[in-house]
């Protein structure tokens, strides 16, 4: 009734490769967009803005990472946590030997060296394939861990190892540090999350994403019809860790404030990947999806007993959140087992057609 | 279908239901707890004679005082699996919930990630023990505390001791001591000062890792076969104690030249390895045992006089006592506030005026019920640590008992160290040291 299309008729090239061709979409993405930048802030506490939002944000971003490369190019990797933390690493080097840099820049830069580094774990990929090149890259989560870990000049020689955020500031305005208001790194992060997904969302449109695609569902033809396989699969690696190094960043700077290798370790991976795959591989809107189901959830899960009064001891309740958790995945994953972005185009489906839905 | 879609609506109703989580504010004259805990995961072993150590304290004073000064305390765990970042949304969710006294991370990694976050929220830290030892530089870290006596210090103490047992500190030259401990921030504490001990008494150091959660550990104890270092230190946490001290026992090390840290040495570290832990030693600063005045009230008040349950929650053991001593510090330094401010609830700032001015004296103590429990202290503005001294226990079979005396550490080593890494993360920070 209110989701139909007709009488949208497109007249250009340009109207018929829109991002969002029904009306609809537009005005409902571009009401969530003003909502999250212009209301939330202001509605939501620091608990709301600290432990939900901002998490939910930076795994936002690592899953569109990670979801360009498994998703898109079919290149399955479980170094995420790890690029994750040479993007915070590379970060904290870079801010604390040239402090001038703006911070969002050095984000940027770290981004880079990020992609470097993914470059280089991405070799194997041109020889090794599915599981074998997920073990590969299981060797450069722990790799760089240990690295990171053992060599004190990426941690500035601190006895303890941990790398904090020092106060940094954007136009006059305290971005990272203690002294950052949960606002101002809630619309940082925002923003950041805003003009990524909306470049790779494109990205994929586009003849690099096109690419990708072909590569992942029949790589002997997508090599036929002339793609070069070493050079999209690097640049998947490329891309998609860019995108691990800027959340990994994010993470420390606008979300811990410190933190150790620990807080990047093997599970952070897992978990990025699990996003995905309750999400939806190949989907950016899979990714937030994913996201807010894994970071959420445990959240709402914690607090429910309290929520309806029920007086259970803390360590059961603990137990069983994540027996429900575990259950729940499961679930989802027996009803679709394309995720939430497949659930999503079905109901999307059925509302066009309602009230005739076939 | 429809099932589908039905489960999509419930999930989206349950998001924003998360919504109404934000209880209700407590009442005002109430003073409040936050208490970060871990009851599950692979520090319970841990985690629950610390937690229960705490419950019991605040729950013995409401019962037999009516609180502090007639201020009833009320608390609230959250469950942090020992995990710093579920340990930060535990702090952001509880911080607002109450006169917020001050807060016990009880854990290195989550102390460190709020330090920062301290001076904004105005809550005080209270890390007894443990935490960042620079801390112990209250110019620089005003609101953060970490007395009795801290991981340098007692790294510092540990040195002495094997000095003592070898018969001087110029036997040390040409021993070989490995440290065993925790790859986080917390087991790398005390490194930098083993090491520049090792460059002062010409003992030859080395640094063995073990990884998060630390259940294996065959690499590491081979690697201590090889060396065959004369004595072992180690900063462990949870199920790595157990480990540990089974694995020194399959290969045969002396495990009277096996010291753990205050953190490595309770009962459920050694009762898992059966008779053969028999001789390891741990550091400390507090007895065993629930042979003080403090324990026949909690059994009185709290247990209504039954002695097995008490025992089931953990009543007397290191940890349980550690605690117990550690909320202590905590009351009292409301108390001293309170002395100040007057008898009501205390904001933080308030607390951190406590903490700073907290002199538990002998005669205190005695009135508290803990004479010889633990050691006084007295804290000042630029001293958050005190210095304390350190003891060590042994394992006999059945329980802790003291085998030395009390340690002082080294302060004139270990002290110019605190200094220049609190001026570090100071110019880090650019953060002026304040003048005491």
């Amino acid at each position: 009734m209110l989701y139909r299309e007709a009488g949208q008729f497109k007249s250009s090239y340009v109207a018929d490769q829109a991002i969002f061709p029904i009306a609809q979409d537009r005005v409902v993405v571009i009401g969530v967009l003003v909502f999250a930048f212009a209301v939330v802030p202001f509605i939501a506490d620091e608990y709301w803005l600290q432990a939900v939002i901002i998490p939910f944000l930076i795994f936002s971003l690592a899953a569109i990472g990670l979801n360009l490369l498994t998703g898109y190019a079919g290149q399955l990797s479980l170094g995420t946590g790890a690029f994750m933390a040479v993007g915070a690493y590379a970060t904290y080097k870079i801010t604390t030997n040239i402090p001038e840099i703006n911070i969002l820049l050095v984000f940027l830069l770290a981004g880079l060296i990020t992609a470097a580094v993914g470059l280089v774990f991405g070799l194997p990929s041109l020889r090794i394939k599915g599981f074998y090149l997920a073990v590969a890259t299981l060797a450069a989560q722990f790799f760089i861990l240990w690295l990171f870990n053992k060599v004190g000049w990426f941690y500035n020689y601190f006895p303890s190892g941990t790398i904090t955020a020092p106060p940094r500031t954007v136009f006059g305005i305290m971005v990272t540090g203690p002294e950052a208001s949960a606002e101002v790194r809630y619309l940082v992060s925002l923003a950041i999350v805003v003009i990524f997904a909306l470049a790779a969302k494109n990205l994929v449109r586009g003849r690099i994403g096109r690419s990708w695609m072909a590569i992942r569902d029949m790589d002997i033809a997508a090599e036929i019809i002339g793609i070069r396989p070493l050079q999209t699969k690097l640049l998947a690696f490329a891309i998609s860790s860019f995108y691990c190094g800027v959340a990994g960043a994010m993470m420390v700077f606008l979300w811990l404030g410190s933190a150790e290798t620990e807080a990047f370790d093997v599970f952070v991976s897992f978990q990025v990947l699990f996003m995905i795959i309750i999400g939806g591989l190949g989907s950016i809107l899979g990714s937030f999806l994913g996201a807010a189901f894994i970071t959420l959830v445990p959240i709402f899960l914690t607090n429910a007993p309290a929520m309806f009064n029920v007086n259970i001891p803390i360590d059961l309740a603990k137990h069983l959140e994540e027996i429900i958790f575990g259950g729940m995945i499961v679930y989802f994953l027996i009803v679709e087992p394309n995720g939430f972005a497949r659930l999503w185009q079905i109901g999307k489906q059925k509302l066009r057609r309602w009230p005739f839905p076939y | 279908m429809k099932i589908r879609n039905l489960s999509l609506a419930l999930l989206g109703v349950a998001m924003a239901w998360i919504g109404a989580t934000t209880g209700t504010l407590l009442a005002q004259n109430e003073q409040f707890f936050p208490m970060l805990v871990y009851r599950t995961g692979p520090y319970a072993p841990n985690g629950i004679p610390s937690a229960n150590g705490f419950r019991d304290y605040y729950a013995l004073l409401n019962a037999r005082d009516g609180g502090i000064n007639g201020v009833r305390i009320v608390s609230e765990e959250c469950e942090t699996k020992y995990n710093t970042k579920i340990g930060v949304e535990c702090y952001e969710k509880l911080k607002n919930k109450g006169m917020t006294a001050l807060i016990n991370p009880f854990s290195t990694g989550i102390t460190y990630q709020l330090i920062p976050k301290a001076p904004v929220d105005k809550i005080p830290i209270l890390s007894m023990g443990y935490g960042r030892t620079a801390a112990a530089d209250g110019r620089v870290f005003k609101w953060i505390f970490n007395f009795p006596t801290s991981y340098w210090s007692q790294a510092s103490a540990f040195i002495r001791y094997v000095g003592k047992q070898e018969g001087g500190m110029k036997e040390l030259k040409g021993k070989k001591i490995a440290h065993v401990y925790h790859n986080s921030a917390y087991g790398k504490e005390a490194n930098p000062t083993l090491e520049v001990l090792s460059k002062k008494f010409g003992y030859d150091l080395k640094l063995l890792a073990v990884d998060h959660p630390g259940q294996e550990q065959k690499a590491t104890w081979l690697q201590i076969r090889r060396y065959r270092p004369d004595w072992i230190f180690m900063s462990g946490w949870g199920v790595m104690n157990q480990v540990a001290i089974k694995e020194a026992a399959a290969i045969n090390y002396p495990m009277d030249k096996f010291v753990g840290n205050w953190w490595s040495g309770t009962e459920t570290d050694v009762i898992p390895a059966g008779d053969r832990a028999i001789g390891y030693k741990s550091a400390t600063f507090n007895g065993a045992g629930a042979k003080w005045k403090v324990h026949e009230d909690i059994l009185k008040y709290v247990y209504n006089g039954d002695e097995a349950r008490a025992r089931d929650n953990n009543w007397g053991e290191v940890l349980y006592n550690r605690t117990l001593v550690n909320a202590m510090f905590g009351v009292e330094a409301v108390r001293t506030a309170m002395g100040r401010y007057g008898n009501k609830a205390m904001t933080g700032e308030q607390v951190r005026w406590g903490l700073e001015n907290l002199d538990v004296t002998p005669k205190r103590l005695k009135e508290l019920g803990m004479a010889g429990m633990t050691r006084p202290v007295k804290v000042s503005c630029a001293d958050h640590e005190t210095s304390g001294p350190v003891i060590f226990q042994q394992w006999d079979g059945k329980q802790w008992k003291m085998v030395s005396g009390w340690f002082k550490p080294m302060r004139d080593v270990v002290r110019p160290m605190i200094e220049k890494a609190a001026a570090a993360y100071a110019k880090e920070n650019n953060i002026t040291p304040r003048d005491c």
